[in-house]
This record gives structure tokens, sequence and C-alpha cells, in this order.
């Protein structure tokens, strides 16, 4: 059988010199140029970089990579290899609070695991997921050195909560969801 | 201010989540009701957390401790003339003459809990710096020598010699290609700060309570290797710690302790914080050094050792946090002082971590000789639940789980190896009876997948296959057949894999296969 000859693609041409920062809204370039002109002169400057851009904006915008390569002169491929191998950082925008609980061993040892199922059934969403109301994503954290005193919780940044019982979560957020309404 | 009555209060994170912050606002604004004058001092915890938020009251005699003391006892307090450390219910007595407390030997938290942690004027009054400043009239050499003659091995885990590592990075040339002339080539000190084993929280702790012990056993580091650049890579789990480093950081430079000319000395030493942004994996020391250079964190083939091939290609020595903190005191008191605590070849103290399902959790420095069952029992009081402790895992997620009938076990790395445990970073986490040990098992299959690199096939696709297999035996699903699968795979794993993290994920399996096989066997 004779074999047939491949389609060729079309010539794939490079956009002359495209902005990188065009895909991006002028507010979100201008924190993610002020992260980047904040730390490109720090020896490995990419993962301050971007904990800079996901502190100002929540996130680190798929849109950013371009730029992020094209101002650190590496690929966006090891742009959105570090983005895609690190548990923290995100690629869309969180629910006004993220809350984080722990699924460590520790924790399980004072009733962890059932803290988890009680909050994914009361909120109705899944770990990584966010509520149809925007208020809480829900993620799971290998340990927050709260171990001595589980089931620990944090919420937001910092808010860091010890021996939270399903009864306290509720109260917890329904008053995260009060402070923003 | 020197008259005002001080009180403390600590600032630790799990003193935060218990409250801490309610209490001392309520304290220092009863106090301005009622027109005492108050310096209320925050300080890093002393470890006791069931007595947390803990409030001290200094008096001629020493401190008094009141505990657990939430903002709405406040009021109470001051009515009963806590200020004149008077009787009440919550009054505990001298703080130092805690039983819990007092039996310690406090090394390398000696100062935890005592001052304002950033303050490097308090620092230097409870003994800071003199360990540095001695350094400073050493030889690099006399320098790496009296922290191996200590016998400091590595509190990260793996235990291997601080001062060997040192000396091979005092020995190393460098990249001679950029030694240019008299200068020699860069180092670094890296401090791995990436305390993501469950039921550990002394690098925190120190951290929040100490940093300047941490910042001060780099400094000594850098001027016995010749490094002149450190970096602490913290998790980014731990944002109270990340603020405390990074005044006290501040305040250290401001003070003439870090930069070009340290303490007068002529000698350089810079230090900044690099944040991880979530991954269990960067706690192994190449990840985390490709982690710093800006990638993804894959585990690094060795050789080359760190030691010689490191950060950014340069040599570099990497400590955990409690093995850099540990080294001021060894410099102030002497190798001989801190070798003269320990048994066999666990020299000196470990901060043990009690965790889990204890009634008296909290942090316990030990020389190593003390056995598992005093710390559960004597120091941790038994189980929270009020359940028997049924199973205990030590050091980490990767740790093994031990049955009460290795409960005498004694703290000491040897010690534990010997009944294939491990020792690690001293976390021990104790779990009731109500554990399903295969669903321990389960999970430790799980992290793995969760957590691995991917850089090599027996961690990243045989702790998925691990899952598998435990959930088929579970589901009662040709049981006989899938234990010799699971077997068979743990060996693949410990043997194949090329870190820790696949390599030791079997340990907690195996232990529970082995020790609590009725969990494993058919359910009714």
């Amino acid at each position: 059988m004779a074999a047939q000859p491949l389609p060729l693609d079309p010539p794939r041409r490079r956009p002359a010199a495209a902005d990188p920062a065009a895909n991006l809204a002028p507010a979100v370039a201008d924190a993610v140029k002020a992260a980047i002109a904040a730390n490109r002169t720090r020896p490995g400057a990419l993962m301050p970089v971007l904990h800079a851009v996901q502190d100002a904006l929540g996130y680190v915008p798929s849109d950013a990579v371009p730029l992020i390569a094209h101002e650190l002169n590496i690929t966006r491929a090891e742009v959105h290899g570090v983005i895609s191998f690190y548990h923290h950082f995100r690629s869309a925008p969180p629910g006004r609070h993220v809350v984080q609980i722990c699924r460590a061993e520790a924790c399980q040892s004072l009733g962890a695991r059932a803290l988890e199922a009680h909050a994914k059934q009361t909120l109705g969403i899944d770990f990584h997921e966010t509520t149809a109301d925007g208020a809480i994503t829900l993620e799971a954290v290998y340990c927050l050195g709260n171990c001595g005193c589980g089931p620990s919780v944090l919420i937001g940044a910092d808010e860091l909560h010890a021996r939270v019982t399903p009864e306290r979560f509720d109260a917890l957020m329904q008053r995260a969801r009060e402070a923003t309404s | 201010m020197s008259d005002a009555l001080k009180i403390f209060v600590s600032r630790d994170a799990t003193a935060l989540a218990l409250g801490a912050d309610a209490t001392a606002n309520e304290i220092a604004g009863e106090a301005r009701r009622r027109g005492i004058a108050v310096d209320l001092v925050r300080t890093g915890s002393r470890g006791m957390f069931w007595l947390e938020p803990l409030v001290e009251v200094a008096t001629p005699a020493g401190r008094v401790a009141y505990g657990p003391v939430s903002s709405s006892d406040v009021a109470a307090l001051f009515d009963a003339g806590f200020t004149a450390a008077a009787p009440h219910a919550l009054k505990l007595g001298l703080t130092e003459e805690i039983p819990y407390f007092k039996k310690q030997e406090r090394l390398t938290f000696a100062r935890v809990g005592l001052a304002d942690p950033l303050s490097v004027a308090d620092y230097i009054a409870h003994g800071g710096y003199r360990g540095l400043q001695r350094a400073l009239s050493m030889a690099g050499a006399d320098i790496v020598k009296e922290v191996t003659d200590s016998g400091l091995r590595g509190r990260g885990g793996a235990a291997f010699p601080t001062g060997i590592k040192w000396k091979t990075v005092m020995d190393a040339a460098g990249d001679a290609s950029i030694a240019s002339g008299a200068e020699s080539a860069q180092k670094y000190i890296v401090c791995n700060a990436d305390e993501g084993d469950s039921g550990t929280f002394s690098d925190r702790m120190l951290m929040e309570g100490d940093p300047l012990s941490l910042v001060e056993g780099m400094t000594i580091a850098g001027i016995a290797v010749g490094a002149t650049q450190g970096y602490i890579y913290l998790r980014s789990e731990y944002p109270h710690a990340h603020r405390a480093l990074e005044a006290a950081i501040a305040n250290a430079y401001a003070a003439g302790w870090l930069g070009a000319d340290v303490h007068a000395s002529g000698k350089r030493f810079d230090l900044e914080v690099r944040l991880g942004a979530g991954a269990y994996i960067c706690g192994e020391e190449t990840s985390l050094l490709d982690s710093l250079e800006g990638k993804r964190g894959q585990v690094r083939f060795k050789p080359p050792l760190p030691a010689i091939k490191g950060l950014f290609g340069r040599p570099t020595v990497i400590n955990n946090v409690i093995s850099l903190a540990s080294v001021p005191i060894i410099l102030d008191k002497g190798a001989a002082y801190y070798r003269d605590f320990g048994v066999g070849r666990s020299r000196g103290s470990l901060p043990i971590q009690l965790a889990g399902n204890l009634k008296h959790p909290g942090l316990v420095e030990k020389a190593f000789g003390v056995s598992l069952r005093e710390l559960l029992y004597d120091y941790g009081g038994g189980s929270y639940s009020g359940r028997p402790i049924r199973a205990v895992q030590v050091g980490g997620p990767l740790g093994a789980y031990l049955p009460e009938s290795q409960f005498d076990t004694v703290v000491d790395y040897e010690a534990f190896a010997a009944v294939g445990a491990m020792l690690g970073h001293g976390g021990i986490v104790a779990f009731d009876d109500s554990v399903d040990m295969l669903e321990q098992a389960r999970y430790a299959m799980e992290f793995c997948a969760v957590e691995s690199c991917g850089k090599c096939t027996p961690c990243r696709i045989g702790s998925t296959r691990g899952v598998e297999v435990i959930d088929r035996i579970r589901d009662d699903v040709e049981r006989e057949k899938n234990l010799a699968v699971l077997n068979d795979l743990c060996n693949t794993m410990r043997f194949g894999s090329l870190c820790a993290l696949g390599g030791l994920t079997p340990d907690p399996v195996v232990s529970a296969l082995k020790h609590f096989s009725e969990d494993f066997a058919a359910r009714a």
C-alpha cells in the first residue's frame, strides 16, 4: 500500500513581537508588572514573583503566564510547570474566603475525617471548589503545624482555628459569610 | 514603663488559634479601665497547649501562670487580684514549677516563651549572640570542629552529623571558574523550614518564639564555612512564622548582626526568607534547592551532594531549623556541654512534639533516652478522648505506626531504627482505639500520590496503585492475593524510589499490616 503523503500544516507564523500583556486587563497587567519589578533581580525570582501576583490578585491568571515568561526570560512552559506543580498557586479566582481544612494524621486522630465530610456536605462542594454564592472556596491542606489541638482550619491568610468541631465549623462559615454580605 | 506590671501572653499560632489575641486584648482593656499600668509582652509559647491561652504575671519569685484563660475569664481574674498573683481557679503557680515544664531539658528552646521574640535587646539579655561572638574569634575549622564534637545530628529527620556536612562545604573549593583571584566562590547556607510532617511543630514554635536563635545559628554556619548568603525556605502554611522571621531579620540587620560587617567583624552574612508553595516534597533537600532556584520542586539525583553542588550549583549547607538553632548554645557553652546530654550516638536534646489525641499536647524538649510511654502518659496525660491509646505514629506521615507493645522504645535514633521505626523530626501522633488502621495505611498511599514530585515511577505510580490495592482489600476482593501484591508493591517503592517520600511511604503501611493485621481482615 502506497503511503499517502502527510497533509502539511499551514505554515506557522510567529506573531511579530506581540505584546505579552495583550490579553490582560490593565489593572491586572499593572499588578503583574509590579510583582515582576519588585522581584526580578532576586536569584530564583519565579517563586517570589508568583507569590506576589497571587497575593495581589488572589490567583495567577493564565493570561499572565506569557508576560511573566517574557520578563524573566524563561519559557511559558517553565512558568506553567511551576504554577501547576505547587498546590498553593491557583489559576482561577477563589471565593471571598479560602477555607483550608487540615487532612493530616494528627488532625485525623481528633476527628478531621468527620469534619471534612461535614464541610463538604454542608457547603455542597468538594475540595478545590467554590460555593455557588461565591463566598467560600474549600481546600485541603496537609498540616498547619497546629497538631496538638486539631482539627485545624485556616481561614484566609492567617486566621487559624483549633479544635474545630462540625458545630464550630458551621458557626465559622456563617460568620465568614456575614462578614462580606 | 519600667515599673509597670509585666504580663506575658503567647503569640504562638496554636495559642492564637485557641484565642490568645482576644485574651490579650481583654487584659489590656481591663487594665486601662481599672487604671492599672500593665506592660503586656507577647511571647512564644511555653509549649503547654492545653493551658493556652496561658497568662503569666511577673513576680519577684518568678512568673506565675494562669490558664487556660479565655477572654471571658479576664474580668474575674482582675477581680481576684491576679496582678498580685492572687489565688484563682485558673492559677497554676510558678510556670517553671509546672511538672510538665520543670522535668524538661530546654537547650534549644531555652528562650522560647521568655521574652519578646523579635527584640534583639531581649535576645541578648537572655544569652543570645554569645555563641556568635565566640565564633567570630575562632577559625572556621575550629567552629566546625566544635559542632562535630557536640555530636549534633540533623534534626530534620535524617540524623546526619551536622559537623561533617559543614566540613564538606568548608573544604569545597566551589566552582573555580567563578572564583577570581583571592575572592572565593559563592557558598550558601540554606535552612530547611519546610516542616510538612504531620505531628511536628517545633520548627514553627521556634521560628515564632525565638527566631533570632535561627538567625544566629545560620550566621555562625556562614562564618564557619565561608558562606555569605543564607536563605530560609519556609513553607507557605506558616504565615505567623513568616512574619516573625521577617521582623527578626530586619531587626538583626538594624542592630548590625547581619549584613556586610557582622558585629564589626569585617565578615559578611546576608539572610532572606523564601516561601514555599504547598509542596510536601520540598522538605526533601534537593527538591527544596530546585524550588529555591525557581523551578518545580523535583528531587535531584545524588551524588553530587548539596555540600558539593547545591544551590545554583555551589557548595551549600542545608540544615533543618532545629539543627541550626541548636548551634548558638553549642558555641556558647561548648561541645562537651551539649554532648553530655543524651544516650549512645544520639547526643544532646530533642524537642519532641506531642500531638494528636493526647490530653496534654505540646512541646517537650528532653535529652535523648526518654521512653515513648513516659511521653505519652507522664507528659501527654493519656488520650484526649479518654479512650485507650491504640497506635502511635512517630516521625511524620512516612513514620511507622507503633503498637502498645513498642511503647517502651526510647527516644534515640538507633533504638527506633531497631524496631523498624523512625524518630524523624520528633513528632508523636497518638490515636485512640477508634482508629481504623486500614484507613491509615490507605491515607499513607494517598498522601504519597498527592505529594509525589513525579520524577520516579515507584513513587508516582506505586502510590496510586497502593490506594487501589488497599481499596480492594477493604472491599474483600481476592484478599490474600491483594495482600501479597501490597507487600510486593511496598518492596518496590522502598527499594526503587529516588528519595524518602516513595522509599518510606511503605513504613506506615507495612507497620499497620504487621501490628494491626485484624484491621485488614474480612469485616462482618
